[in-house]
């Protein structure tokens, strides 16, 4: 079926971001990191015999408080069996639209098992790893990042997921 | 994600996003993207829908073997019921305008409010 607009279709989060957080009298808006060259890592050997891990935005504690501000935790936890409840309510999605009630809709732990027990990935890593968004780019460069990757050589992954809420 | 996912293939670890914030992504620039236009929230599929989450943890891991240069990005042909949640989402306009200047002014008071206390305690 084809269809003519005179706008594309997929929403741009930084120009709507910008907007809203401008109608809510924030004169700074954020600038988001833009970078021209990219890294790229082949992956060195078929699929079915690497170790694949899983990175994910969402949070393992409950992080509601009463005076709004967030705390932050990076975090890695074992991925058998799967937890039974992560906690998105923090981040930044859409409510209206949709829920987070099926685990499997942002962290895919059942459907990579799955793949692992059919043989197209040689296994999932014993655990999954939890990044948080950051309005610090410095931080999740400097800290955050570089922990990801130390967790991930600790347990042996060889190609990453990672799902961004 | 973005920033972890390049940190990560610059010492030599393949990777793939999944997520459904196209600009965000492809702006800061990433090795392999598979791009749900979903609203936020469920970038691996639909909730208790575990075809199409198959499917597209299925693409991703296609994704990471196949693709042979960087900002590759991939859509699955999946689409949402409904088209409404594009227009809502952070919606500004006359009828909310005030509400959300007020939530502004609410915000900034309660985040003033907890470093003033901070402060204190220190």
């Amino acid at each position: 079926m084809s269809e003519r607009q005179a706008y594309r279709s997929f929403i741009s989060y930084i120009d709507r971001s910008r907007e809203y957080y401008a109608a809510q009298g924030y004169t700074q808006p954020y600038t988001w990191a833009r970078y021209s060259v990219v890294p790229f890592a082949p992956l060195l050997k078929p699929l079915a015999d690497c170790r694949v891990g899983l990175v994910t935005t969402a949070g393992r504690r409950d992080t509601e408080t009463s005076d709004g501000i967030l705390p932050r935790e990076l975090y890695a936890q074992e991925a058998d069996p799967p937890p039974a409840r992560m906690f998105t309510n923090h981040l930044f999605w859409d409510k209206k639209a949709t829920h987070t009630d099926d685990l499997d809709s942002f962290l895919p732990l059942n459907r990579l098992t799955e793949y692992s027990r059919e043989g197209r990935i040689g296994s999932v890593s014993r655990r999954f790893y939890g990044v948080p968004t950051d309005y610090s780019q410095n931080r999740t460069i400097k800290q955050d990042a570089p922990q990801i990757l130390k967790w991930c050589r600790e347990d042996g992954v060889e190609a990453v997921v990672l799902t961004a809420l | 994600m973005s920033l972890t996912a390049r940190h990560l293939e610059e010492n030599g670890l393949p990777t793939v996003i999944i997520g459904s914030a196209r600009d965000i992504v492809e702006e800061c620039g990433v090795a392999r993207f598979v791009f749900s236009d979903f609203p936020l929230g469920n970038p691996c599929g639909k909730p208790y829908d575990k075809a199409m989450q198959r499917s597209i943890i299925g693409t991703a891991l296609d994704l990471l073997e196949r693709a042979w240069m960087p900002r590759t990005t991939i859509q699955p042909s999946y689409s949402w019921e409904t088209e409404e949640w594009r227009k809502n989402f952070m919606l500004v306009d006359e009828s909310n305008r005030e509400v959300l200047a007020r939530e502004g002014e609410e915000r900034r008071r309660r985040q003033g409010a907890v470093k003033e206390k901070g402060r204190d305690s220190q």
